[in-house]
């Protein structure tokens, strides 16, 4: 489904993502586990082609062929798409419409279920707007129900845990599992190793570089010993 | 320049009323007052139970005189609907509108030139609202692609004591053209005010805006708010003057333009001025950008970037 050769990132002489390599599979949930700064938002962004990054090296191969050049409208179109770490609001626009523009059919009653799936009361949002009256986890939870309704190839998901209360995270995970279950793959992008338990393959990123992948338990026990505990973050020959 | 029968005349206004948001079965209900202008001819007037239309059809347009009497609360909406359908032409609505005391009444206007290459829409309007009486007022425009067209609204509203003046300006479908937007309020004592203009430019559309508010009565209130989205080469200057002139008065001027591309021009000029110690009159006034964070997002579900834009320039406009 999406093959990452050799991709690299500088930006101002600074190499951001550094000859890395990756696989996600059909129907795979891929995590991506890394400490802060190690280049996981920007790998996001990369692949989605969003932030204006365009690699300065490597490809991204979707389906067979090189996005890398393609403008964001065009992957979203292939399929692929990009729930933000901090989701934007947007003034004037209802959950409502929201959802329906991220839908194929833009059933209301389909629209309900997307929100039910995490967490959510139809009633209560429907017609709000998408705008700064939402708490940050109730726009990342609209965010991650924009995703479910657009039924993606690939849902790229950044940190869609981080402030998400304990109540509705349970919720959030069987909305991603629900995803995979009807075809979608995932990329995961987390720190949280509770996370990565839903995904069948987990990569460890380290200055913009994958430095370990494998079984989700084995990898994350593996950041746990290696990364958490290392002083040199960002600097993987040590 | 093409003379339509009256028959034509109302269909193709209704039609294009309907293109506009306007809602056909308003203009159908027997329950409902309206007025149709088409031109220089009045193509229907029905006032209700309370509420007085005349009208009297000039050379350039029509007078309309539009008393709501004494303790009058009209319970629906009343419809305006003023167009021009020929590509050229001149229509100059002169009213007078005289909202007596402890009236209530809605007003949804729809200005329609959707053929417009050469047309001149002008509105001068006097309007009285009497002690606790309420007015609302809502005027929305449907432009063509032309941009032919220059829409000069211009009205001076007086507010008594204890009364209320609400109206939004809505253009945002279609090409502006040049508008020259003015309207002044004098509000007495405890009276409120609000005024809110909300423009989408594109194309050369050349905007000039003025919302003026005096606050000259104890304790009264008023806020004039714009909204302008501006892409292409369109200009736009929005003045918003509030005066704060008696004790415990209080005013807001809020005006946002955001500027879409590199060549569109806004300009914001919000003036307050205080004359009393316990009057208060604030302003914010925001040029930007269109986030770029939401353009993307819109995109990542699909929307190409200039769908993404018309999106959030509704949502802006919207709210």
């Amino acid at each position: 489904m999406l093959v990452v050769e050799n991709l690299q990132l500088k930006l101002n002489g600074n190499s951001i993502i550094n000859g890395l390599d990756l696989h996600v599979g059909k129907a795979e949930i891929h995590g991506i586990l890394g400490e802060n700064g190690t280049g996981k938002t920007t790998l996001a962004n990369l692949i989605m082609g969003t932030n204006n990054y365009r690699p300065t090296g490597g490809r991204i191969i979707f389906e067979g062929e090189d996005i890398a050049e393609l403008s964001i409208s065009e992957r979203a179109k292939k399929g692929i798409t990009l729930a933000w770490q901090e989701p934007a609001r947007v003034e004037g626009l209802t959950v409502k419409d929201y959802l329906s523009l991220s839908s194929k059919n833009g059933r209301a009653d389909q629209i309900e279920r997307y929100l039910l799936m995490v967490g959510m009361e139809p009633k209560q949002y429907m017609d709000r707007d998408i705008d700064a009256t939402l708490s940050g986890g109730e726009r990342k939870r609209i965010e991650m129900a924009s995703v479910l309704a657009m039924h993606p190839k690939l849902a790229i998901l950044d940190e869609p845990d981080s402030g998400i209360d304990i109540v509705a995270l349970p919720l959030l995970l069987n909305g991603i599992i629900e995803m995979n279950k009807q075809g979608s793959s995932v990329l995961l992008i987390t720190h949280s190793e509770q996370v990565t338990e839903i995904a069948h393959r987990v990569s460890v990123l380290c200055a913009g570089k994958i430095i370990n992948s494998g079984a989700p338990l084995e990898t994350s026990q593996w950041f746990k010993n290696n990364c958490l505990t290392c002083p040199h973050i960002n600097e993987p020959a040590h | 320049m093409i003379r339509y029968s009256v028959e034509e005349e109302y269909k193709g206004i209704i039609s294009a009323y309907e293109k506009a948001g306007g809602d056909k079965r308003a203009l159908q209900s027997k329950d409902v007052a309206k007025l149709v202008i088409h031109e220089n001819r009045v193509l229907a007037n029905d006032g209700v139970k309370g509420l007085k239309i005349n009208t009297e059809e000039t050379d350039s347009g029509v007078r309309v005189n539009f008393t709501v009497e004494k303790g009058t609360k009209v319970a629906r909406p009343v419809h305006l609907c003023f167009g021009l359908l020929p590509k050229e032409g001149l229509q100059e609505i002169i009213m007078k509108v005289d909202a007596q005391d402890n009236s209530e009444v809605s007003v949804v206007a729809h200005c329609i030139f959707p053929n417009a290459v050469k047309v001149i829409h002008k509105m001068d309007a006097d309007i009285n609202i009497g002690a606790n009486a309420k007015f609302d007022y809502k005027e929305t425009h449907y432009h063509g692609e032309d941009g032919g067209i220059e829409v000069i609204p211009k009205a001076k509203v007086k507010v008594g004591k204890g009364g209320v003046w609400q109206s939004t300006f809505s253009l945002s479908q279609g090409l502006v053209g040049r508008l020259d937007y003015d309207f002044e309020v004098f509000c007495q004592e405890k009276a409120v005010a609000e005024l809110v203009v909300k423009v989408y430019g594109r194309g050369s559309d050349d905007i000039k805006i003025l919302e003026k508010i005096h606050l000259d009565g104890r304790g009264a209130r008023g806020m004039a708010k714009s909204r302008l989205v501006l892409s292409d080469k369109a200009r736009a200057e929005v003045r918003g003057e509030t005066y704060g002139n008696a004790p415990y008065a209080r005013g807001h001027v809020d005006c946002i333009e955001l500027v879409n591309g590199t060549e569109a021009v806004a300009r914001a000029i919000p003036i307050v001025e205080v004359t009393v110690d316990t009057a208060k009159v604030t302003h914010e006034a925001a040029i930007g950008s269109i986030d770029r964070k939401q353009v993307e997002t819109l995109m990542a579900r699909g929307l190409d970037e200039n769908e993404a834009v018309d999106v959030i320039v509704r949502g802006i406009l919207k709210s």
